[in-house]
């Protein structure tokens, strides 16, 4: 990192020796960061590395400790988001849900609503809303409040208000999250062109191909500490994950054959069979069938009934028809009740919303599931709930200063490493998780595969949903397609491959059809 | 669009059929002289019930407002009558010690992150308790001024008349509706009941609009305190003892939303004019005890909030139709 000459110009954005601290965490010490005018940097960590405190901080959600932050060479320090905007430093942050009760258009233009006559023009507002929205291929009712779309749209939406604010800067931390392969396309093309005109690009992920396709520049934090400023170009892949974790990542992290031979052994009775089950409107009638020590992966693109699939399973939503069988037995899925007095544990995909209680300890957040199954009248002594929790802590390396900690004060992703411990606690006989390593650093990724293998081991069933194809590929024994709400194909054994699935979801008619 | 509306819809309807149904039994009913008092005599109730609909859309409560009337009754009294005042001057007084106190309020909620409900239960003592100090007795306030304004009104053929407090509960509305959609200030209010958290990531102020919505709830329940004392003619530290609650029933009656973000201030001015209606026939009526206005209202409460219950989750549910390209 070479720092400016006097004689050039400054950069767009220049954070100097940044520092802070919460009670029992040094979230950022002493920490460097420069952005230059017309460039997309990506700034990554492994989860609680301090990438969206370091964000917070320079935007002034956070005051600093310590350090100095200047755009175009002149020192700031907003004292609020308000204030950051009206530097033109447009953020969407890792947890930014807008405003669910409010319109798109209200959302979009929240706090810069086009005024006229001293009152604010709604006409325009709308107008101005679907102008917006344009490039991102979103033709909506602009006047419907936000909280009908899908959080995909949700999403669009929070990144099209900070891009049309970022006339200097934009900080996107992790906004791919809940994006598919096409949505995000239109991501890039649009910070494609904010470059060009000269803006600075943060951008936070955990998505290694993301940064590859698209960064200048990366900064790497780990522990709140700077570890160096690379040149994408000048920087191979396993140099980065080496920044990131501070050691080399077992090549074994990918490509593991499926647990069991492939083929023909299928005569061991399921552990649950549907069929015909089905909710109109939602999914349409499947058959399903998962043994003991089995993954089934569940792939499909976004909005392909998927996860609806998996809420059918674990009665979350209820079927109009078909039946199901646990252990040959018929049973009813009448709510999440039954299917945990079943033995199935499910980690939603919107953790935000159904999963996690913000107020909790970790331990008490992990604890929960275990302590609702066996019924709130026989508490779990303190001694066994931590050690539990130490456990799991240990187990998916959960960064917490002590398990005492209030679980919202926890990383984005260590609050979903906890989530998952929550069900792994429960020690189910059949889990479904959906998208588990959605905003999970590169190391604890390898980690969760690592152990949905161990758990399989051990006679665990579990169905998962993820739109990663290779992830999905590297442990599932059979895998789901489904397109359009419908289950269209079941591969297995040396079928399963990432292009097997592709066509499968590419395919007009159904190729595949699923079995009688 | 149409469900957006529809706890309005629901609720102007019961109020245009109760109206019918009030008109049916007695005839007089249907009178611009009984439209006027109904608007006269709740005129107190739907200012303050304008302040309480912004504190709640806001995501909070405010039990204070039913002592803040009474002490600024008091207050009044006191300055006109004893201290010899101007009634003028005293009630721009009386204004900016009601919208200080909600200030005072907000801040604390704000900078404590304390839950409204408590501090401001503990603004409501504190000003009945002021209230107290200031006078235990009901004072006749006798200025002619008084007499002057009492009789100010836009009159109407077959003796219907606007008095000055419904004109100026008309003109609260107003202004508050405006407020509410035209305003960047009513957009922060929706947006901190929507969600906290996110509204200041996206920059509202947060703070700024907290103490400013419990100013404005305490400045309109000073108005009201002004308005009541006009009424009643009179300063009392017990006047008005248990209207939050009363205001809070005209609001979520109105479709407004206990935990914040979703309403209207139009339909808190209908949930006003649904508990005077029922009211006025009880009067009219003569041989019910006036609790039957209270087994009313609570059995309408509960089957609106019934009602908000059903729609929010066909609203927000999930599982239907796709909403989205
Ligand atoms: N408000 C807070 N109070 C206490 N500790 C906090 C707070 N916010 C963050 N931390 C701690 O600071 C550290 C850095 O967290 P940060 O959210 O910046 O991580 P991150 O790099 O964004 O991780 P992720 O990839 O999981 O989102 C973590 O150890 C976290 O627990
Ligand atoms: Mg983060």
């Amino acid at each position: 990192m070479t720092d400016p000459t006097p004689t050039a110009s400054p950069p767009l954005l220049a954070v100097r020796g940044l520092s802070k601290a919460f009670l029992g965490v040094q979230a950022l010490d002493g920490v460097d960061f420069t952005v230059r005018h017309g460039e997309i940097h990506a700034l990554l960590g492994e989860n609680g590395a301090g990438k969206s405190t370091l964000i917070k901080t320079l935007t002034g959600v956070y005051q600093r400790d310590a350090g100095t932050v200047t755009l175009e060479g002149r020192a700031i320090a907003p004292r609020g988001v308000e204030e950051a905007q009206r530097l033109h430093i447009g953020t969407v942050y890792q947890e930014v849900n807008l405003l669910p009760n409010l319109s798109v258009a209200e959302n979009l233009f929240l706090g810069r609503q086009p005024m006229r006559f001293g009152l604010v023009d709604r006409g325009a507002m709308r107008r101005r809303a679907r102008a917006v929205l344009i490039p991102y291929g979103l033709s909506l009712d602009v006047t419907a409040p936000l909280g009908r779309f899908s959080v995909a749209t949700q999403q669009i939406v929070a990144i099209a208000r900070a891009v049309d604010m970022s006339a200097k800067v934009l900080i996107l931390d992790e906004p791919t999250a809940s994006l598919d392969a096409q949505e995000v396309a239109v991501l890039f093309k649009v910070m494609r062109t904010l470059r060009s005109r000269g803006i600075g690009i943060v951008f936070v992920t955990h998505f290694l191909d993301q940064v590859y396709a698209l960064c200048d520049r990366i900064t790497v934090l780990r522990n709140g500490l700077l570890v160096g400023e690379r040149r994408t170009a000048e920087l191979p892949r396993l140099d980065l994950v080496a920044m990131m974790l501070g050691r080399e990542l077992e090549a074994a992290a990918h490509r593991i054959a499926p647990p069991g031979n492939d083929g023909e052994e299928d005569a061991r009775p399921p552990l649950v069979r549907f069929r015909g089950y089905g909710k109109a409107r939602s999914v349409e009638p499947f058959d399903l069938d998962i043994r003991p020590g089995e993954v089934v992966g569940l792939a499909g693109l976004l909005g392909s009934g998927r996860t609806e699939t998996a809420r059918l399973v674990f009665g979350m939503d209820r079927a109009d028809r078909g039946e199901a069988a646990v252990d040959g037995q018929a049973v009813r899925l009448r709510g999440p009740r039954d299917a945990i007095r079943l033995g199935f544990g499910f980690c939603p995909e919107d953790r935000k919303k159904e999963g996690i209680v913000g107020a909790l300890s970790v331990r008490e957040n992990i604890i929960l599931a275990l302590q609702a199954r066996q019924g709130w009248l026989r508490p779990i002594p303190r001694r066994r709930q931590e050690e539990i929790a130490d456990r799991f802590i240990r187990l998916l390396d959960i960064r917490t200063p002590h398990a005492e900690q209030p679980i919202q004060l926890l990383s984005g992703g260590n609050q979903q490493k906890a989530l998952l411990a929550r069900w792994l606690a429960t020690e189910p006989r059949l889990l479904i998780l959906d998208e588990p390593t959605r905003g999970i650093d590169v190391g604890a990724h390898a980690e969760i595969i690592r152990l949905i293998e161990r758990l399989c081991a051990d006679g665990m069933a579990l169905l998962v949903v993820s739109s990663e194809l290779e992830e999905i590929v590297a442990y599932s024994r059979r895998v789901v397609v489904l397109r359009d709400r419908r289950h269209v194909a079941e591969l297995r054994g040396g079928e399963v491959a990432v292009d097997r699935i592709v066509a499968a979801i590419a395919s007009e008619p159904v190729p595949v059809e699923p079995r009688p | 669009m149409i469900h957006r509306f529809l706890p309005l819809l629901v609720t102007s309807a019961v109020l245009v059929v109760g109206f019918l149904l009030c008109a049916a039994q007695f005839p007089a009913f249907a009178s611009l002289r009984v439209v006027g008092n109904l608007l006269t005599d709740n005129a107190f109730l739907g200012i303050t019930a304008v302040g309480m609909t912004f504190v709640i859309l806001s995501g909070g409560i405010d039990l204070s407002v039913g002592a803040v009337i009474g002490f600024t009754t008091v207050l009044l009294a006191v300055l006109i009558e004893q201290g010899g005042w101007h009634p003028v001057s005293a009630f721009a007084v009386a204004l900016a010690v009601a919208g200080g106190f909600g200030a005072a309020m907000g801040a604390v909620i704000h900078v404590f992150q304390m839950p409204p409900f408590i501090v401001t239960l503990a603004g409501m003592f504190v000003a009945r308790g002021l209230g107290f100090v200031l006078s235990t007795d009901s004072i006749p306030i006798n200025h002619p001024l008084y007499a002057e304004l009492g009789d100010l009104a836009l009159r109407f053929d077959g003796g219907g008349k606007l008095t000055l407090p419904a004109l100026l509960m008309l003109g609260v509305v107003a202004a508050a509706v405006v407020c509410a959609h035209w305003t960047r200030f009513g957009a922060n209010l929706y947006a901190l009941g929507g969600n906290r958290q996110s509204a200041e990531l996206m920059g509202v102020p947060v703070g700024r609009t907290t103490v400013a919505v419990y100013a404005l709830s305490g400045l309109l329940a000073g108005l009201a305190g002004i308005v009541f004392s006009l009424y009643t003619g009179a300063g009392y530290s017990l006047a008005a003892t248990g209207v939050e609650l009363d205001t809070i029933t005209a609001v979520v009656i109105g479709g407004t939303q206990l935990t914040g973000g979703y309403g209207y201030v139009i339909g808190t001015f209908i949930g006003v004019l649904i508990q005077g209606l029922i009211q006025t026939y009880i009067t009219f009526d003569g041989s019910l005890s006036s609790w039957w206005t209270k087994i009313a209202i609570g059995v309408l409460l509960f089957v609106f909030i019934l009602l908000q219950k059903g729609l929010l989750a066909v609203w927000t549910g999930r599982g239907g139709a796709p909403a989205e390209a």
